[in-house]
């Protein structure tokens, strides 16, 4: 409690004593208590089944569903004590934050267990009968509960750090919108779950909230698989990087920088997913191209120059059999394509250029401009920009570069480490393929 | 090439378990179908709503990890429609027979767009579903007419649900373990108790998703399938999300592990092959499927470490290579592993690849892994990808003769009876 500000205490305080004052007033007599103490334990294991949905801190918890069931069977007052009683075993959070959270719950269930009163719900188990009516007092029960917990929280939140939990228009609607519609699913199982309770009593419950456990343990294992997943593709991409000391951290920077544009542009969640795949394999192909190729340091001969043009598609031929990375093959294979249509593999043009691949090639180009070669040092951002901008059109995808410089100037970019050669025994490459700046020189011909 | 031969290769697939599992199945349904169609279907309405439940739990099928089919949604459907004691009040009291027969329809209908585009089911998986039901069907439904008239008897039949859900859990494991073992060639008792680990969660979801929807039913009438599949269609949506990352990993590590031979390091296919025979020999030895997967995974990735190397090793043939130069790579490609952070036990059978089976000095003999990989390891450098049986025979001999103190004998035997026999599916 010390330290937070002034006007965070009084509030704390008085939410808490007002909860404390409305459980003591209320009438206590014809509250059935063995329901009570039974729906407040179903109501701590529910708590403890946070269900992660996506991204963004959104975690639907079934425990709605069995604070509103509470309400029916318990009316406000016993809906109130539930929320007392279930915190009592709460061992997660700092005292302060463990006992307005429980006042706050009990208070959202007592407005709830009000307004179902006024609107004439009746408290007890509900029988087949009382449907459809039953519908409407409980409906807005459960708006009321998310309404009360909703304003009580984020009042809390903005008087303790002094953010402003969100403004109108920095909102994001959608995952909103499918958070609420989630809850009052949940809230219309604890009305189901109430009306089985005339069978089997708590029992019904937790018939209920055993296929949610499991889902729970499940969705905890997918998020451990998929951060092994991540590290394991890094790793793997890494090792193919560890021959060549000055494109070490090449893969990780262009996935960043993938994702970075990719969010830039609006991409949906799924498909900046794919496209961090992708730009963190973009060349594993690179491999296939014989050192003695990459290590050379004069004009490349025809041949060899076809060597390096085949490295997308060796790439492509590794990874292709990798399920869900449909589209990030496209961006894979094509990432070398120029607008013009005088890239490789296959000398597309334009919009013939997988999206995936007109954004990688942005973020490819910037960081081996950036990042120092055998041949000449790092450039800066601004040089680099530069180049992007001169390239635009011709070489790279304008809109593509444009969004590209927004991000970065909006988010940063951290430049690499100046890399660490051993003088003595070491070849290094003495051509960059990535490097738009400095093209590969092919003998017989101006440049590329 | 010759058309014939797909249709052929297909038929030798189904093993004789699977085919008699199949039979019974038909069997089970044609009887109870005609004893419904003489009876006449009692209570449609009912019928109806939980058919649709099971056709929809049948499209939305998913394949679990190992390759095992599963239909939760389907299967919760069928035992709720076995376990229900009332609709909206009224007493159900359809009988085994039409149990059977209404989930094989809906069953059928469910799977028929997956025919459509040539995704049938596993003949053995759609036959399991079919003879769980009928076997839960045939014991509850004559016990309920039996307990309805007890004074508790909403408990007693809640008491046989779940007795009975258990049990045919059990049973159904057991033959699933049974048909792998056979088509596997595992050991019967590993793949037990690997059925058993791989469907524990699926079953208790699926259990009391059918205890619920039962119960439900018996208050709320059909609206409750709806509103009561909720909770199980989470659970649906979370294991089929776990599966999906699985199978990523899985190709994920077996496209990269690739890399090597695109970078001239090992022959083609090297890697894979490697991994193939490792993960047949550990197979033989016992090895759960956990440690498979480890072991898949480092066989998969065990020349990683030749990507530090400057130049590749003439042929990329490691056993080949200076001891030192062995011992080296192994490590390189173990430090490498280590870097991912959760695939420690993969990067020690790595690190230990090159070691006699006896073990170096002070550290002990490696892992069993190792010494696979290592045995693995050599016959594949040794007959590469040589179809040639008289080679190979004389590459175990050989290897055989190295086996006192380089390579583990029982692992060698193992390796010797996986390559005498014709290979099977995976």
């Amino acid at each position: 409690m010390r330290g937070l500000p002034l006007g965070a205490q009084a509030y704390i305080g008085s939410v808490v004593v007002l909860s404390g004052v409305l459980i003591a007033l209320g009438p206590l007599d014809d509250i059935d208590f063995i329901a009570v103490v039974s729906i407040a334990i179903l109501f701590f294991i529910a708590e403890e089944v946070r269900t992660p949905l996506g991204k963004p801190a959104a975690a639907i918890s079934p425990s709605l569903s069995v604070a509103l069931a509470s309400v029916v069977l318990t009316g406000p007052i016993g809906a109130a004590l539930v929320h007392v009683l279930a915190a009592l075993s709460n061992r997660h959070r700092p005292m302060v934050k463990a006992v307005f959270n429980v006042a706050q719950g009990a208070l959202s269930a007592y407005a709830a267990g009000t307004v179902y009163l006024y609107l004439g719900g009746e408290i007890g188990v509900p029988d087949i009968r009382s449907f459809p009516w039953i519908l409407v007092p409980f409906a807005a029960a459960a708006v009321t509960y998310a309404l009360v917990n909703g304003v009580l929280v984020i009042l809390v939140i903005w008087l303790t750090t002094g953010v402003r939990p969100f403004s109108l228009n920095t909102i994001r609607w959608q995952p909103l919108i499918a958070l609420e519609l989630a809850s009052l699913g949940y809230g219309m199982l604890g009305l189901f779950a109430a009306v089985l309770w005339a069978i089997v009593g708590p029992f019904s419950v937790v018939l209920l909230l055993l296929p949610l456990l499991i889902a729970k343990w499940t969705l905890d294992q997918c998020l451990e698989q998929q951060r092994a997943y991540d590290a394991t593709v890094a790793t793997l991409c890494q090792a193919v990087e560890t021959k060549d000391y000055y494109t070490r951290g090449h893969c990780m920077r262009v996935s960043q920088g993938s994702v970075l544009l990719a969010k830039e542009i609006g991409m949906r969640a799924d498909r900046v997913e794919a496209i961090k795949m992708a730009g963190m394999l973009h060349d594993v192909g690179k491999l296939g191209v014989p050192t003695r190729v990459l290590q050379k340091p004069g004009a490349l001969t025809e041949e060899e120059y076809a060597a390096i043009q085949l490295h997308p598609m060796r790439g492509y031929d590794i990874v292709r059999e990798i399920g869900f990375l449909h589209e990030a093959l496209a961006g894979i294979m094509h990432h070398h394509e120029r607008m013009d249509g005088r890239g490789y593999p296959m000398g597309l043009a334009g919009k013939e250029i997988p999206e995936f691949a007109r954004a990688i090639a942005v973020a490819d180009a910037f960081d081996s401009m950036t990042s120092t070669r055998s041949y000449r040092n790092a450039r800066s951002i601004d040089e680099a920009v530069a180049e992007l901008r001169r390239s635009a059109g011709s070489h790279f995808d304008t809109a593509m570069v444009d969004a590209f410089i927004k991000a970065i100037r909006r988010e940063g970019w951290e430049l690499p480490d100046i890399p660490q050669v051993p003088d003595i025994g070491i070849e290094v490459t003495q051509q960059d393929h990535d490097d738009p700046s400095t093209p590969i020189r092919v003998a017989g011909e101006p440049g590329r | 090439m010759n058309r014939s031969s797909a249709p052929r290769w297909a038929l030798q697939r189904i093993d004789t378990g699977t085919l008699l599992l199949a039979a019974a199945a038909l069997v089970v349904v044609a009887v109870s179908l005609s004893a419904t169609a003489m009876a006449g279907l009692r209570d449609p309405a009912t019928a109806f709503g939980f058919g649709v439940l099971v056709a929809v739990g049948e499209l939305t099928r998913m394949t679990l990890p190992g390759n095992r089919e599963v239909a939760p949604i389907s299967s919760a459907g069928a035992l709720g429609y076995t376990f229900v004691l009332t609709v909206a009040g009224v007493p159900a009291v359809h009988s085994a027979t039409q149990v059977i027969s209404v989930c094989a329809l809906a069953t059928l209908l469910g799977a028929l767009p997956h025919l459509v585009v040539n995704r049938g089911p596993h003949l053995d998986a759609v036959a399991r579903r079919l003879l769980v039901v009928a076997l839960v069907a045939v014991v509850y439904r004559p016990f309920l007419e039996w307990a309805r008239p007890l004074e508790h008897h909403v408990w007693v039949a809640i008491a046989a649900m779940a007795v009975l859900a258990t049990l045919v859990w059990l049973a159904d494991c057991v033959i699933a373990a049974g048909l792998r073992a056979d088509a596997l060639r595992a050991r019967f008792g590993v793949t037990v108790r690997d059925e058993l680990r791989a469907q524990a969660p699926i079953g208790v979801a699926v259990a009391t998703s059918g205890v619920l929807l039962a119960l439900s039913a018996s208050v709320m009438g059909l609206i409750a399938l709806v509103v009561f599949s909720a909770p199980l269609l989470v659970t649906h949506v979370a294991f089929r999300r776990y599966a999906e990352i699985r199978l990523t990993y899985a190709q994920t590590v077996r496209a990269l592990s690739r890399v090597t031979e695109v970078g001239g390091y090992v022959e083609n296919g090297h890697s894979r092959r490697v991994s193939q025979l490792a993960v047949m020999v550990g197979r033989d030895l016992g090895l759960r499927e956990a440690e498979l997967l480890d072991l898949e995974y480092a066989a998969l990735m065990h020349d990683i470490g030749q990507l530090s190397l400057p130049r590749p090793i003439p042929g990329g043939a490691t056993v080949l290579a200076a001891r030192e130069e062995q011992v080296r790579i192994a490590e390189l490609g173990a430090s490498v592993i280590q870097q991912t952070g959760v695939l420690d036990r993969v990067a020690e059978m790595v690190r230990r690849q090159s070691d006699p089976a006896a073990g170096r000095a002070e550290d002990g003999p490696p892992p069993l892994g190792s010494r696979i990989i290592k045995a693995a390891n050599a016959f594949d450098d040794l007959v590469g990808g040589s179809r040639d049986r008289d080679r190979a025979a004389a590459v175990i001999e050989r290897l055989r003769l190295d086996s006192r103190c380089e390579y583990d004998p029982r692992v060698i035997e193992a390796l010797e009876r996986v390559h005498d026999r014709p290979p099977r599916r995976v």
